[in-house]
């Protein structure tokens, strides 16, 4: 029982991590809001589903960045995807990138593109990592009460 | 290609103080291409016990909303992504409206969308919101609904 409350805690400080350090925004709220006992997992069911979009996304850009010239409609056409699935998760880093990748998909900056591109990839990984750990801890501790849900 | 699904909820067993002016049925039709847009505001409607019944369905594409209504359904609510492969949420508006579908179309687009808005409401849309929808946003489409029946 003691155990059981030690791991709570620590969920609930994982998560009020991810708020306060920028990785999820009031959006992930949204989301636990919808899980309820008819659908105890279904946070992590849309935040696998997001891992799926952003591993296909991912690749599109990757393969498009390799082209010459570069199709910046194209480019940005992917990257708004990735930005709205990011953006339905909460995932607030994420998006920001996203947004600046855009950015320079509108200006016609190849260079820029290729450099913030790396920068999404980087967030999108440390997101995912954040997440994968904090959903197993969560798992382990099993499921909470009346915890409070304030961001 | 994905085929559209259906999903009714009975709200009936559950507290709200106007259950007595609650609708009798809501029908809700989620168009949308990613499957993880579709899931949450699925997830979203079904939750908010607007109505005794309500009756969910998605399609991944405009063309895939057309061919229910050419089959014969109908819904209250339409909520349409404005990109979509196949046949996007414009053109889908314009040819609903264009068979005489008088539902409520909802456009959904996400923020930096502006350009293609316009067009988009113009096809026909009775409103248009952001990405992503809320539960708020759609009890609000809900109460539209009533006011306008």
């Amino acid at each position: 029982m003691e155990r059981n409350n030690q791991l709570q805690r620590q969920v609930a400080l994982m998560r009020q991590s991810l708020f306060d350090q920028g990785y999820l925004d009031e959006q992930f709220v949204q989301l636990e809001e919808l899980q309820d006992d008819t659908n105890p997992n279904f946070v992590e069911e849309v935040v696998t589903l997001y891992y799926r979009d952003s591993a296909r996304l991912i690749a599109s850009i990757e393969q498009a960045l390799d082209k010459s010239p570069l199709d910046f409609n194209k480019l940005d056409s992917y990257m708004h995807q990735f930005k709205g699935s990011s953006s339905s998760i909460g995932g607030r880093k994420v998006k920001t990138e996203c947004s600046q990748f855009r950015e320079y998909c509108r200006t016609g900056n190849g260079e820029g593109c290729i450099r913030t591109f790396q920068q999404v990839k980087r967030e999108y990984s440390t997101l995912r990592k954040k997440l994968e750990a904090y959903f197993q801890l969560a798992r382990q501790a099993g499921p909470r009460g009346a915890a409070s849900r304030s961001t | 290609m994905a085929s559209p699904s259906t999903r009714i909820d009975d709200g009936h067993d559950m507290d709200s103080v106007n259950s007595g002016l609650m609708r009798e049925k809501l029908s809700v039709l989620v168009v949308d291409n990613d499957a993880l847009v579709r899931k949450v505001h699925e997830k979203i409607v079904s939750k908010l016990k607007v109505a005794k019944q309500v009756q969910i369905q998605t399609a991944t594409n405009g063309k895939e909303a057309l061919d229910l209504h050419l089959s014969g359904s109908s819904f209250d609510i339409i909520l349409m992504d404005m990109q979509m492969p196949i046949m996007d949420g414009t053109e889908a508006t314009k040819e609903l409206r264009a068979m005489g579908v008088e539902s409520m179309i909802v456009g959904v687009t996400s923020a930096d969308a502006r350009a293609d808005k316009e067009a988009f409401t113009e096809a026909g849309l009775d409103q248009c919101l952001a990405k992503p929808l809320t539960a708020d946003k759609i009890k609000s489409l809900v109460e539209t609904l009533e006011k306008n029946k």
